[in-house]
């Protein structure tokens, strides 16, 4: 075997694609041949290398969510069904605010909530009332809910990451009373909504628009979350992902 | 556009989301890569998914996620003719003479002990975004989705003879623009 069949049957070598007997002959010439071999350990290496490395990129949730969207639907959502917990996937939005508030769902529905989560929102810039615990702590904040709802709204401080806790909130939606969790990036308040609900699946984000906020939407271990905030749609996303990364490291 | 009925079968649709809808990162991987823009990246990957259940009754299968690559590089390919002023980035537009450089012009230079230094998977990536197609290609298709040279020369509709040089050639270009880079950084 030259080197000039060796230089790229060692590519085969090394992918596992050649059968018995030109295994063997490339073996050979490697044995008799520095230069042949020393490619063969620098091409294993570099394969090494890259294969180690994480090179895939994750498709965004929206695009997800707009190929699911142009499927035809298996079944027709019914209000009722939206209001379980996403289980439907098809109305769900996302809201970033400041703050991160729990909300207890039963038979309400989706697009309503959705709105007096805005509501809260609204509600939270004007009335001066953007906070009932003070605090950049997440264990100072995180144990101020106890007692105070039927869930443990997560707390997490994602100031390395460009959003700062600024402190929770007890406020109510659909007449129920439920947790906030609020962040601040520049100027711009994020209102986390938390909502316990009867199914553990996950559910990927979607971002909708609503009154001029965006609402970025997802559930994941029981709860379902709403960020409602003036930001971007985008850094929105981001306060998402970087709040759903940091519950699945931390966890 | 006329619509397939069968598109509006739920129960077809069921069976497409559930083979397809998995491999929507692997696509999308390649998407990304392929035409090296994040928004058309997304376009065609909707675009891909929307050809793949129009045929999908003519999909037999085993593996649907070769098929679903090969779907991908019809629409990227498309992409490529409209982009027709930005010859770089086209696949298969490659001058012949490219294909049929000594493959070791430059490998041969480099001395083959030469340690890679680590990268992390941003540099890497950027590495192999940089590879000239048809070479970038072959080298994702093995190196990123695993897939054996016969899937890729399916995929590719060339011989698995091309699909072995350019492999070999994706490499060579690699480790040389690698070692570049760390000789020189930036």
């Amino acid at each position: 075997m030259t080197c000039d069949e060796a230089e790229i049957l060692l590519h085969a070598l090394i992918d596992g694609e050649l059968d018995a007997g030109h295994a063997r002959e490339v073996e050979e010439h490697i044995a008799s041949c520095p230069r042949c071999a020393a490619q063969l350990r620098a091409y294993r290496e570099m394969s090494k290398a890259v294969a180690g490395a994480d090179l895939r990129y994750a498709a965004p949730p929206e695009l997800r969510r707009r190929i699911e969207a142009s499927l035809p639907q298996t079944r027709m959502p019914n209000r009722r069904a939206v209001l379980r917990g996403f289980a439907m996937g098809s109305a769900a939005s996302a809201i970033a605010a400041t703050g991160l508030v729990a909300v207890i769902l039963r038979s309400d529905d989706e697009q309503r909530i959705q709105s007096e989560v805005v509501s809260a929102h609204l509600r939270s810039l004007q009335a001066g009332h953007l906070t009932d615990v003070l605090s950049t702590d997440q264990h100072t904040v995180k144990p101020w809910f106890n007692g105070k709802l039927d869930v443990a709204p997560p707390v997490v401080d994602l100031t390395a990451q460009g959003f700062t806790l600024i402190g929770g909130r007890l406020d109510y939606v659909d007449t129920r009373p439920i947790g906030a969790i609020v962040y601040r990036r520049r100027s711009h308040v994020i209102n986390l909504f938390v909502a316990q609900t009867a199914s553990t699946e996950r559910r990927a984000a979607k971002i909708e628009a609503l009154q001029g906020f965006n609402i970025r939407r997802w559930s994941e271990r029981g709860l379902n979350y709403w960020a409602v905030s003036d930001l971007a749609a985008d850094e929105l996303a981001e306060f998402g992902e970087k709040f759903e990364g940091a519950m699945r490291s931390g966890a | 556009m006329p619509v397939n009925p069968a598109d509006n079968d739920p129960e077809r649709a069921r069976r497409f989301r559930d083979a397809a809808l998995p491999h929507l990162d692997d696509v999308y991987t390649l998407a990304r890569y392929l035409l090296r823009d994040a928004t058309e990246a997304e376009d065609a990957v909707q675009e891909c998914f929307l050809r793949a259940l129009k045929h999908f009754d003519s999909y037999r299968g085993p593996a649907i996620k070769p098929w679903l690559f090969a779907i991908l590089r019809n629409v990227c390919r498309a992409e490529f003719a409209r982009r027709a002023n930005s010859p770089t980035s086209a696949i298969d537009e490659m001058p012949d003479s490219a294909e049929q450089m000594p493959l070791w012009h430059e490998a041969q230079e480099t001395p083959e002990t030469q340690m890679l230094q680590r990268r992390d998977a941003t540099a890497i990536r950027r590495l192999v975004t940089a590879l000239a197609e048809p070479f970038q290609e072959t080298f994702v298709l093995r190196e990123i989705h695993n897939l054996s040279y016969r899937e890729i020369a399916d995929i590719v509709e060339a011989p698995v003879g091309t699909v072995m040089s350019r492999l070999a050639r994706a490499r060579a270009l690699l480790r040389s623009a690698w070692l570049a880079e760390q000789e020189q950084p930036k």
